[in-house]
């Protein structure tokens, strides 16, 4: 803090300005030379370190408490700024607009998509939630179960988490079980470790055939379902093996039975690995279920992508996958909190 | 006194690809109630595996190896603190402290009011609520012997308890465990392989020889109680600390060949 005034004043000045002098003769350098349609990736990454560098002498220039601040703002402004460009390139025509619609028209499309219903595929985005009350009110509850069976979403949120947990709650058992008794785990081991490394999505064929209703929701559900139990069992195993031994030792030898050992110990000392299996399995859920519904769904979020795709509108396409973006955001938030809620003692 | 540990002709073998190893070897024992036994020996020769034959957490393969029940059948055999404190991360320090207690079946209210007074007694009362996470390595052994305290066992077995703490924190806990046992006058059954700790903390050291380990030779501690630091500083500490070093010089040699 012993800095003379004029060092604090003359620091910050030349570490910033000196590369954004650069930025700008880099970038007039370059349209003079006519070099932006050829080498247009280097000077980005040219432009970019330069910038990375301006806007880290500005931090140093500034007091330590505005640090973090500053740190939130650049999180914060750079997307904007890259959304900003992406907006002008596409309104410019200097990117194709049928391919990266501008960021405005997405959005008017995820609206679009939001307000109207789809009189023929008797669809809509999230199922008009405010039509709930005078639903309710004309034709009783089976008038809200028609909206959410409109909804793109739910039908998407359903399937997942309907075979997310009946492939994950037996999962936990069964790789609880591998993890406490070697016997079960010397059979099971290597079936399990072979069918965990195929991609669950290739069966889903196989489990058409299966299903006496290939259309319907039975092959989907099972699908997510297979491939969350494999992944949950396998690391909810490892977590149960990788217990401390002195901590069922302790459990032990203050006289715990086999359900407080179950209970106080084995559970609480897995969770950690349990819950990494649980993310792990939720995120492939959300994959495998997009993946199915492109295929053989009228529905789900995953139908919305493929049939956007069919009729080329691309800036629905790029609504659809936005809302799958805020799908895995919020079931990945949801988990988190669950995980908090579940192991106090982490926080 | 009457007996409280009794062992004869105590042996463990382990089996390997290479045929049966044999880690102990007629090794006897035995511990008289309120007596506080240093068990010292080198690295390696079944110090530590016969604690845990005592305490229930592996089988004996042949001899006999037991603790004299008391009159209260209720009341717990054993506990063992251990080197690595092995209190559970996801309970808190109080119920960590209860957690004996739990398991038999205390009700809650009396189980808690058991085991925070127990952590009173080891300066723990203001960490009653913080994870074991949230508090030092010296702070949860503390929490570790408060729960085997708190359980009230027949006999309490403690497995290098301070081998993994620095040498200060060390000194101040081999103080608290001095003022303790003066509290308590537990049978106490202690592995270690510092022969300072054993002779300012016991009532008699045993010496166990090289792998496999077997009775080596004992030494009375006559120094007088209460103890604390200074008893450190006498001239009949420095006299036994030499005499067993003296005894067990040869054996630490033998085992640093073992291992080499």
């Amino acid at each position: 803090m012993n800095r003379s005034p004029s060092s604090t004043i003359a620091r910050p000045v030349s570490p910033v300005l000196l590369p954004v002098a650069g930025m700008v003769a880099v970038a007039l350098g370059a349209g003079l030379l006519g070099l932006w349609a050829d080498w247009w990736v280097v000077i980005f990454a040219v432009e970019f370190t330069l910038l990375v560098i301006a806007l880290e002498g500005l931090e140093r220039g500034l007091p330590f408490r505005f640090h973090k601040p500053y740190q939130s703002v650049l999180a914060w402004l750079f997307p904007a700024l890259l959304l900003a460009a992406w907006q002008w390139l596409a309104t410019a025509g200097i990117i194709n607009p049928r391919w990266f619609p501008p960021p405005t028209r997405i959005a008017e499309a995820l609206w679009q998509l939001t307000v109207t219903f789809d009189r023929f595929n008797e669809t809509s985005l999230i199922g008009r939630p405010w039509l709930i009350p005078a639903r309710l009110a004309e034709s009783g509850w089976s008038g809200v179960q028609a909206l959410f069976a409109e909804s793109h979403v739910w039908a998407t949120l359903s399937r997942m988490l309907i075979g997310f947990v009946v492939g994950a709650v037996p999962g936990i058992v069964i790789g609880i079980v591998m993890g406490l008794n070697k016997t079960v785990r010397a059979m099971l081991d290597s079936t399990m470790s072979a069918i965990y490394v195929l991609p669950k999505i290739a069966i889903f064929p196989l489990l058409m055939l299966v299903f006496a209703d290939p259309f319907g929701e039975g092959p989907k559900i099972t699908v997510v379902a297979i491939s969350a139990f494999f992944l949950v069992a396998l690391s909810t195993m490892a977590g149960v093996q990788g217990i401390d031994p002195v901590l069922l030792q302790a459990g032990k030898n203050f006289g715990a039975n086999r359900w407080q050992m179950f209970r106080h110990v084995i559970v609480p000392a897995s969770l950690p690995i349990i819950f990494s299996g649980l993310r792990l399995a939720l995120g492939t859920s959300l994959v495998v279920i997009v993946a199915v519904e492109f295929v053989r769904s009228q529905s789900g979020v995953g139908y919305l992508v493929y049939y956007n795709w069919q009729v080329l509108s691309p800036a629905k396409m790029y609504a659809a996958l936005l809302v799958i973006m805020a799908m895995g955001v919020g079931l990945t938030t949801l988990l988190q909190f669950l995980e908090r809620r579940a192991m106090p003692w982490r926080s | 006194m009457h007996d409280k540990v009794i062992a004869r002709a105590a042996n463990k073998v382990y089996p390997s690809m290479a045929g049966d190893v044999p880690a102990i070897a007629n090794f006897d024992l035995t511990i008289k109630e309120g007596e506080f036994v240093c068990l010292v020996g080198p690295s390696g020769c079944g110090k530590s595996t016969f604690l845990r034959i005592l305490a229930g957490l592996e089988s004996l393969s042949a001899g006999e190896a037991r603790i004299v029940p008391g009159a209260d059948p209720r009341k717990p055999l054993n506990n063992v603190v251990f080197q690595e404190y092995a209190i559970f991360p996801w309970k808190t320090v109080l119920d960590n402290v209860a957690f004996g207690l739990e398991m038999r079946g205390v009700p809650r209210g009396e189980r808690l009011e058991i085991a925070s007074n127990w952590l009173a007694k080891v300066g723990l009362k203001r960490f009653a609520s913080y994870y074991p996470a949230q508090i030092s390595g010296g702070m949860k052994q503390r929490v570790s012997i408060a729960r085997a305290l708190a359980n009230d066992p027949e006999v309490l077995l403690m497995d290098e308890p301070l081998g993994a703490l620095d040498a200060q924190t060390r000194a101040v806990l081999q103080e608290e465990l001095l003022r303790l046992w003066e509290e308590s006058h537990k049978t106490v059954l202690y592995v270690t392989h510092s022969i300072e700790e054993a002779v300012l903390l016991g009532d008699r050291v045993v010496l166990m020889t090289a792998h496999p380990g077997t009775n080596k030779s004992e030494f009375e501690v006559d120094l007088p109680r209460p103890r604390d630091l200074s008893t450190t500083a006498t001239a009949r500490y420095a006299e036994l600390t030499g005499a067993i070093w003296d005894d067990l010089r040869d054996e630490v040699r033998a085992a640093m060949e073992a291992q080499r």
